[in-house]
Order: structure tokens, then C-alpha cells, then sequence
């Protein structure tokens, strides 16, 4: 079976700023993969490659098997339409740190939204799988208020009930908890772990180690645009073998 | 048994403290009232400004037909303008370098040339242009025929000219009410799959238009004043044209007609300022964490409810 994610030597700069620097990974399907590292390590750029939020400049990356953002013809790479890289978008979910609700929609308008506008799904059936998730993330109560009248811990979760309105094969999350006051990490951690235990592929950017310990398959620790250490998150969070992975745990955890 | 949480029955009262007086205000009022009292009384004795005249003609059947046309010239216009506008700006803001390019000379000429000298341009499109046709060259058929000569083009090309200067100001508050929008917003779209025409049309546009409305509306009412200056073309049969060339230099008396013409566009300008309000209501919903009060009563009512 393809794994839902594989990164060939993934390289990505900005001009002459090289911040991924050949990242090589595979996910399987309904793993959670934990990605930490001090910031600047390229762990968010990552990220966004992975849905081609940013063009990856040299290496493949594949999800589900489809090359993300270039077509393969022979030997040649063509680029991509923004047709069809929206098209690659769609089954893969992202929440971001700062939420990025539209503040001018209700809850429930920001989950029906995209399965509305972009699948064509109709109003009823939006609405209804709309209430049914945020039920799920636990804010059914919520359906009609605005982004800016919710706590950031609810604004989150609707966050990520929009993302999983379009029902995608895998789910990214660049640091969700980051933004949020401590007592509503949880709330927000509670609902991603809910989602992995019901089978969804997962990349997290997270400075959680607690979750990355409970959740997580494998835990990946970056840093200067490349992988330092990857394995088992209990292993490598309890007994790191490299210097810099012992650096970084000893300031976070 | 007590409960620590609950307050206390009762509570204390509530402060019933001497207001602050502010005797300046008083003051302030008495001698702007006094001297405006003045002013009033100087207008309603000075015979230059012939109130009977002014009477007489506030409800003439020329200077109604004035201001229906001045309202269809700013209607028009505006609405053209706005369209262009978008289109400019959204060409502007596209990756695309030949958009950008074509948007930023238009931006340039009709935002550099003053809007008298372009309508009076306008006016002289017949002389150079004798007529407009539109089909296949030479001996092809001909789809589409505009005679320059005909008596209703000077109305036709004062609503071209105005809306072309005013679609370059436009532009440029669309442009500065898309940039307002955060980054995170258009990510957010395409992550979920929108294209950049979807993403801008359903998320970003409605969010600048919080931003748009509030200058809209004053190119709106600037439009509405701007129209006196068709003149130019010459078109003549707007409120200004009809109240000062038309009526005031046949009677002979300017001061009354120039009254009679601020009055109408001063009424009209009312109209269009509680239009803007509930505009501008509208497109900031969910700008604020303020609820409203039917939320807020629901609020009030849940903590009743709580405390037993």
C-alpha cells in the first residue's frame, strides 16, 4: 500500500535562503506524525509544501501517491494549473496557528462554505453535516455566532471542523495550539486526538510534547532544514541520541 | 450553610454622585446661537437673496427634471465606475504583468489629467470621431452602429467621462480594501480548495468591503457634485446647468437659483448619508465582539437561570 505521505528529499528556498535542505519522510495511512524543532527549522515550511501552500524547489513529494504541485510527463516536470493544485487541495485539511477564520461568516457558514462553493454540495446537506461536526468538536451551540465572539479555543475547533468538512484523506496542523491561552490548549488537543483515534492521517507542528507522547507514531525533530532525528516519540522524547534533539527537549519539556 | 460564590442579597447601592457641570458648554451655545441668530435675521431682511424667487422656483418643473437627470448622470456613472474599478484593481493585484501594467496607465492618465479638461475631451469625441461602428473591415457586415451626431450622445458621453475618472479613485480604494484583508485569509481559502477568482470573490472582497464603503461613500457624494461640471461636454440639463445657465441668466437674479440648486443637492446628499450608514452596518457584521441585544439578552437570561 502507498503511504498517504512520502517526501523524497524535499528542498525549499526563499531566494538564497535555503530552509529545507532534502527532507526525506514517509506517513503511512492513519499514522500521526509529530513534527517539532526550534523555530526557523524549517518544520512550518515543510508543512505547507505539503499541500503546496509553498512550490517545492527540488525533490518529490507525493500524497496518496499524486506528486504535489508538478505534473510528470516523461522525464520532464510541467507546472502546475492553480485548477488542478486546488483540486489536489481539497482532500487535504489544514488548520492554522492563528485559526484564519472568514470573520465575516457565522460558525456554521465558515464550515459549509468550501463544501458549498468548491464541491457543489447542496445547502442542506452542507448544513446539516455542518451542525453534525460541530457537534463533534463540541460547539453546537455556536452555529451562529461569529469568529470574534468565540474564545480562541472554540475558534480553533471550528477551525478544524471547516477543515473536516471537506472530508480529506489527511489532515496538517501548523502549530494549533500555539496562539491559545493555556487553559484552552486542551479543549484543543482533546478534539486532534479524537480524530486520530477515529483513523485520520495526521502531520502536526506542535511544541506539545505530552501529545506527541500519547498521540503521535513517530515524532520527527528538525532542525536547520533537515531531519536530526526521527523514531518512536516515546523513545525519542525519553532517550534522544542526538546532541542538539537533547538541546532542544531539555529547554520545551 | 452559605455558599461563598453567591453575591451577596442585595449588594451595595448603587453610586448616586453630583455630575461633573460644564458651564464652557453653555457659553459656547449661547454665542454661536446669538450669532446665528444674526446671520438669519441678515438673510431674511437683505433683499439680494429674494426668498420670494427662491419659493417660487424650489419646485419649478426644469429644476426637478435638473435633478432627476444630476441623479441619473451620479447613478450611472457610480455604478460604472465601481465595476471598473473592481476590475482595475483586481488587475492590479493579479499575477498577471500585462494586467498590472494596463492597470497602472490607465490609473495614470485619468488620475492625472483634471476631470474638466477629460469631460471637455469627451465633448469634442464627435468631432473626432464622426460615428462608431462595429463589424468585419471593409465590405463585412456591420454588428453593432453608433451615430456621434445624435442629440442624446452629450448625456451618454458625460456619464463615460465621469465614470472613467472616477473609476481610476476607485481602483485605488478597492486596492487599499483588499490589502487590508490579512494574508491568512486567502491561505485559508486556497488550503481549502478555492481558486484565486473564488477566494477573492467569496472571502476577501467582502471583507474589504468594510473598508471600501466608508470612501465609497464620499466619492458617491463628491460624484453628486462633480456632475455640475458636465458643463464641459456640454451636457445641460443637470440641476446646476438648468438652475444657473438656464433659469438664473434668464431672470437675471444668480443668488436665489444658486440656493434653490444647494438646497436639492444638499437633500440629495442627506439621502445618501443614512443610505451609507446601513451600508456600512451591513458589511461589518462579525467585525466586532460586541453582541447585540438579542444575544445579550440571551446572555442575561442564562446567568438568571444560574444562580438559584
Amino acid at each position: 500500500m502507498t503511504p498517504m505521505v512520502r517526501a523524497e528529499q524535499v528542498c525549499k528556498s526563499f531566494g538564497a535562503l535555503k530552509v529545507l535542505k532534502g527532507v526525506t519522510l514517509e506517513i503511512g495511512r492513519g499514522q500521526v506524525l509529530v513534527l517539532v524543532g526550534p523555530s526557523g527549522s524549517g518544520k512550518s515550511t515543510f508543512l505547507r509544501c505539503i499541500n503546496h501552500l509553498e512550490q517545492v524547489n527540488a525533490g518529490r513529494l507525493y500524497v496518496d501517491g499524486d506528486l504535489i504541485g508538478y505534473r510528470e510527463r516523461g522525464v520532464k516536470l510541467h507546472e502546475m494549473s492553480p485548477r488542478d493544485a486546488a483540486k489536489q487541495r481539497r482532500d487535504i485539511g489544514m488548520v492554522f496557528q492563528h485559526f484564519n477564520l472568514f470573520p465575516h461568516r457565522t460558525a456554521l457558514a465558515n464550515i459549509i462554505e468550501a463544501p458549498m462553493q468548491v464541491k457543489g454540495v447542496k445547502r442542506d446537506k452542507a448544513v446539516a453535516r455542518g451542525r453534525d461536526l460541530l457537534d463533534q468538536v463540541g460547539l453546537s451551540d455556536k452555529a451562529e455566532a461569529y469568529p470574534a465572539q468565540l474564545s480562541g479555543g472554540q475558534q480553533q475547533r471550528v477551525a478544524i471542523a471547516r477543515a473536516l468538512a471537506m472530508d480529506p484523506k489527511l489532515m496538517l496542523f501548523d502549530e494549533p495550539t500555539s496562539a491559545l491561552d493555556p487553559e484552552l490548549v486542551g479543549e484543543v488537543l482533546e478534539v486532534m486526538k479524537k480524530l486520530a483515534t477515529e483513523g485520520m492521517t495526521m502531520v502536526v507542528v506542535t511544541h506539545e510534547m505530552g501529545f506527541a507522547r500519547e498521540v503521535g507514531n513517530q515524532l520527527v525533530f528538525m532542525d536547520g532544514g533537515v531531519i536530526v532525528e526521527s523514531g518512536d516519540p516515546r523513545e525519542v522524547l525519553s532517550n534522544p541520541k542526538q546532541e542538539r534533539t537533547k538541546a532542544f527537549l531539555s529547554k520545551v519539556m | 450553610m452559605t455558599d461563598v460564590d453567591a453575591p451577596p442579597s442585595g449588594g451595595p447601592a448603587a453610586i448616586d454622585a453630583v455630575p461633573l457641570r460644564h458651564p464652557w458648554r453653555w457659553v459656547a451655545a449661547l454665542v454661536i446661537v446669538i450669532l446665528l441668530g444674526l446671520f438669519l435675521y441678515g438673510a431674511a431682511t437683505n433683499p439680494a437673496y429674494s426668498w420670494s424667487t427662491y419659493r417660487e422656483y424650489l419646485f419649478n418643473e426644469r429644476i426637478l427634471l435638473g435633478v432627476v437627470h444630476t441623479l441619473e448622470l451620479t447613478v450611472l456613472s457610480m455604478v460604472l465606475a465601481i465595476v471598473l474599478g473592481v476590475l482595475l484593481s483586481v488587475m492590479r493585484l493579479s499575477g498577471n504583468p500585462v494586467f498590472r501594467a494596463v492597470s497602472w496607465v490607465y490609473l495614470w492618465i485619468f488620475r492625472g489629467t483634471p476631470i474638466y479638461v477629460q469631460l471637455a475631451f469627451w465633448g469634442l469625441i464627435p468631432v473626432i470621431y464622426r460615428k462608431i461602428q462595429l463589424g468585419v473591415p471593409f465590405f463585412g457586415p456591420t454588428f453593432f452602429h453608433l451615430d456621434l451626431q445624435s442629440l442624446t450622445i452629450p448625456f451618454l458621453l458625460a456619464t463615460l467621462g465621469l465614470a472613467l475618472n472616477e473609476a481610476a479613485y476607485m481602483a485605488e480604494i478597492i486596492r487599499a480594501g483588499i490589502s487590508s484583508v490579512p494574508e491568512g485569509q486567502m491561505e485559508a481559502s486556497t488550503a481549502l480548495g478555492m481558486s484565486w477568482g473564488m477566494a477573492m470573490r467569496r472571502t476577501v472582497l467582502p471583507q474589504a468591503m468594510r473598508v471600501i464603503i466608508p470612501p465609497t461613500g464620499n466619492e458617491v457624494i463628491s460624484m453628486l457634485k462633480t456632475t455640475s461640471l458636465v458643463t464641459a461636454v456640454p451636457y445641460s440639463f443637470d440641476l446646476y446647468s438648468i438652475a444657473t445657465r438656464e433659469i438664473a441668466a434668464r431672470i437675471f437674479d444668480p443668488v436665489p437659483m444658486l440656493l434653490v440648486a444647494s438646497t436639492w443637492y444638499l437633500l440629495v446628499t442627506s439621502i445618501l448619508m443614512v443610505g451609507q450608514f446601513y451600508l456600512e452596518r451591513y458589511f461589518s457584521r462579525g467585525a466586532s465582539r460586541k453582541l447585540t441585544s438579542k444575544q445579550l439578552e440571551a446572555l442575561a437570561k442564562a446567568q438568571l437561570g444560574g444562580i438559584p
